[in-house]
């Protein structure tokens, strides 16, 4: 009897377990120096974000978000990075093949903010925000570090001009 | 008393329908779903209005090939899914209509072009496609009923 009750469980446990996973948001660590200072600011220690799934469900990202994506170079991989431009917006880029690039519709365009440290559009190029897999909202683990991430953009690398 | 067992049963019948809500879901995000395509950009292979089943297993796993059809987002609209076939994987030479010259598709792209090669916005316009916005694979056709067939070979 207590099989038959262990196994209904678990078929109704698991589905329901991913399905918050899937829809509201999860808990990841972060990896990597790209996103220093707002993220692991002392590479020794890693610093655990809530990513939430619920806060991109419509793909509307705003410029300054963090957000985490599928690398369009490797599918198996996600990285972290701050969106910079929208579609329609001009940017101003760091090393990638033209100085300034207009930002292709259902595009966005994300940059590292440890700049020199970091793969992002200026060498992959705009990201299609298909590929925005969610919103980092705050920092969770260590307790010490804990605080909600800010939307800013550094007034340098705001777009030149931006659609709206 | 009567209120009580009331919002009781009630509750109860909820959870019932958010159980199988969560089955439901994940069953169509992890397993297969079903898709009615439109437009005419595969013909003659599908036509508009036909039904699909996908599976989402072999897109999880990287194991796409080749003359594959698969549904991915559209790289310039991410609400709005595209119904193509795998022309070109990583490190094969295919053709871009624009510029007009041949190309490399890159680490983690595919190529997607559509049967219908005169009336189809594909690879060939857009570039190569990132991995990541293909959601599922086609295997076959259900509907309508006289054109049952498999779309994928084993």
């Amino acid at each position: 009897m207590w099989i038959r009750n262990f196994c209904r469980s678990l078929f109704f446990g698991i589905p329901m377990g991913a399905t918050v996973l899937d829809t509201v948001g999860y808990v990841a660590r972060v990896e990597g120096i790209s996103m220093q200072p707002a993220l692991n600011p002392e590479s020794t220690n890693t610093d655990y974000v809530f990513l939430s799934r619920w806060a991109v469900r419509d793909y509307d990202v705003k410029r300054g978000d963090i957000i985490s994506l599928v690398s369009p170079k490797d599918p198996n991989q996600k990285i972290i990075k701050r969106v910079v431009a929208l579609q329609g917006d001009i940017v101003n880029t760091m090393g990638y093949k033209s100085q300034y690039v207009k930002v292709p519709e259902g595009h966005c365009w994300v940059e590292g903010d440890h700049t020199g440290h970091t793969l992002d559009s200026n060498t992959f190029g705009p990201v299609s925000l298909g590929l925005v897999n969610a919103k980092a909202v705050c920092i969770v683990w260590p307790p010490r570090r804990w605080h909600y991430l800010e939307n800013k953009l550094p007034e340098h690398r705001k777009p030149i001009s931006s659609s709206y | 008393m009567t209120f009580i067992r009331f919002v009781g049963k009630t509750c109860g019948f909820f959870g019932y329908v958010l159980q199988y809500a969560c089955v439901t879901h994940c069953t169509f995000e992890y397993i297969g779903d079903f898709v009615m395509c439109s437009g005419p950009s595969m013909e003659p292979t599908l036509e508009s209005n036909n039904i699909l089943i996908t599976e989402h297993i072999t897109p999880r796993l990287q194991r796409l090939r080749r003359g594959d059809i698969v549904i991915a987002k559209s790289p310039s609209n991410p609400r709005q899914n595209i119904c193509k076939r795998i022309v070109g994987l990583p490190g094969d030479r295919v053709k871009a209509h624009f510029p007009r010259r041949s190309q490399i598709v890159p680490k983690g792209h595919v190529w997607l072009e559509g049967d219908n090669s005169s009336n189809s916005a594909d690879s060939r316009i857009y570039g190569p496609v990132p991995q990541g916005l293909i959601r599922s694979r086609v295997i076959c056709r259900v509907w309508p009923l006289d054109k049952i067939t498999s779309l994928t070979d084993f």
